[in-house]
């Protein structure tokens, strides 16, 4: 019935096992099961991109998954993305360029970000702004974190 | 906020989903990649006891080509639809409109057949079948039926499934010489339309020979206007596409909300049918109006 049900999956490549609620959900799991506080809960129905995740390999929202969907799945943070340096140039175009400002909308831009420059390497701003459309920033005007989002494309390429 | 209460059921099998539907459908909600019915979860805009969990059913799942039939299975995801060749070759109109269905995070797994079934007036989804003359796969306990596109959108949110079915595929018919135009006004990129027109056409020298102009967020379903029949099987004319925007006027209800008046919608509802016309025909001098 409603009572918690066992789900094990991978969180950061981590073997995790859970009961859980039905009715919880990704972003709340993350944060209040696992400690995981990177990922930001906003607005709670998929408008505002704050609690984007990958789950096998594409971004996601955390706040529009249940935690009981993700049994056998793989789920990576911001944390996981940090730990393994894979934006760690993202992170610091994205200080260079002020493009953080309150904080609030970054782990998910930066994951978002990180999505679109796998699979076009060299984007034009129009292109940057369009993948980055479903996730809010109240403090930039985005116009600091396009610039940062661009000049990381721009850096990975110029080293290939 | 946050979803109230409710039992899990994940299905393990179509078999297995409408079992658990004749058992609970009036008290149960489909869920299958989520994206519409998480946000009602979320905002207690539904509440129902249980949920019964679809989203594993490979069987669900991808695309093919058949006896003159593209068929989608209803779990295919909106990433997968704007990725397939097939759907590129044979139904480029959907190509073209996943790009305004949200965005990325959410293509990655909102699915065709939750689309559908959610019934949406404003989403891009239901006008596009509706315009490529698509059938609907339906499956029940004992049975499968096929309703037509035209037949299936009733209402806001409702559609001709029954609480104890389950929308199982979408069939389009092969129709290679068929153009099509797609375009939406809407606030941001990625959100529901304010008016959107998907329309499929056929074109014999400079005439339409077929032209289904499927309007979207005018009404409470999308609507396969009337008012082509004024361009249909002759010249296009300023005078004939004049006729035709007066009775699609005639024909649209479009609903006043914080978005838009009716009026605006009427509006550009005319707009965007005169912007098709120009753009399938190549006849940019029936463009009358200009937009920025």
């Amino acid at each position: 019935m409603t009572a918690p049900l066992p789900i094990s999956l991978k969180v950061n490549g981590e073997l995790i096992e859970a009961h859980v609620l039905p009715r919880l959900n990704l972003a709340d799991f993350l944060r209040e099961h696992l400690g995981l506080t990177g990922t930001h809960v906003g607005c709670e129905h998929g408008v505002c991109g704050a609690c984007t995740v990958r789950l096998n390999g594409d971004i996601v929202r955390a706040c529009l998954l249940l935690a009981v969907q993700l049994d056998g799945a793989s789920v990576e943070t911001v944390e996981g993305l940090s730990d393994t340096g894979e934006i760690a140039d993202l992170q610091a175009a994205f200080h260079t360029r002020n493009a953080l400002q309150c904080g609030y909308c970054t782990p998910a831009m930066l994951i978002t970000a990180q999505d679109l420059l796998k699979q076009m390497p060299q984007p034009d701003r129009e292109q940057i702004r369009e993948h980055l459309s479903g996730n809010y920033c109240r403090c930039t005007g985005y116009h600091a974190i396009v610039d940062a989002v661009e000049a990381t494309a721009r850096k990975r390429v110029g080293r290939a | 906020m946050k979803a109230s209460a409710f039992s899990y059921a994940r299905a393990s099998s179509v078999d297995h989903a409408l079992e658990l539907l004749a058992v609970h459908g009036e008290q149960a909600k489909v869920l299958s990649g989520g994206q519409s019915l998480m946000p009602a979860l979320n905002l207690r805009l539904s509440a129902p006891e249980w949920i019964v969990d679809i989203g594993g059913l490979a069987e669900l799942r991808g695309i093919s080509v058949s006896d003159g039939m593209l068929r989608i299975g209803a779990l295919t995801r909106h990433a997968d639809v704007q990725a397939s060749a097939e759907i590129a070759r044979h139904a480029p109109l959907l190509t073209e409109a996943i790009a305004h269905v949200a965005h990325p995070a959410i293509r990655n797994r909102g699915t065709l057949g939750g689309s559908l079934a959610h019934a949406d007036p404003a989403s891009e989804l239901p006008a596009c079948v509706l315009a490529l003359d698509a059938t609907i796969v339906v499956r029940g306990q004992d049975y499968e039926r096929r309703v037509p596109a035209a037949d299936f959108f009733q209402g806001i949110y409702e559609t001709a499934l029954t609480p104890e079915e389950l929308l199982t595929a979408v069939e389009i018919p092969l129709k290679p010489e068929s153009i099509h135009f797609f375009h939406e006004h809407a606030r941001r990129k990625g959100d529901y339309a304010i008016v959107g027109l998907a329309a499929s056409a056929a074109i014999t020298g400079d005439a339409f020979v077929d032209l289904r102009l499927a309007f979207f967020a005018v009404g409470d379903r999308p609507l396969l206007a009337d008012a082509s029949s004024h361009l249909v099987g002759g010249p296009v004319t300023a005078s004939t596409l004049a006729a035709a925007q007066a009775a699609l006027d005639d024909e649209l209800d479009p609903q006043e909300d914080q978005q838009a008046s009716a009026g605006m919608r009427r509006y550009l509802a005319r707009q965007l049918l005169e912007q098709c016309v120009a753009t399938l025909l190549q006849r940019p001098d029936l463009r009358t109006r200009k937009f920025a």
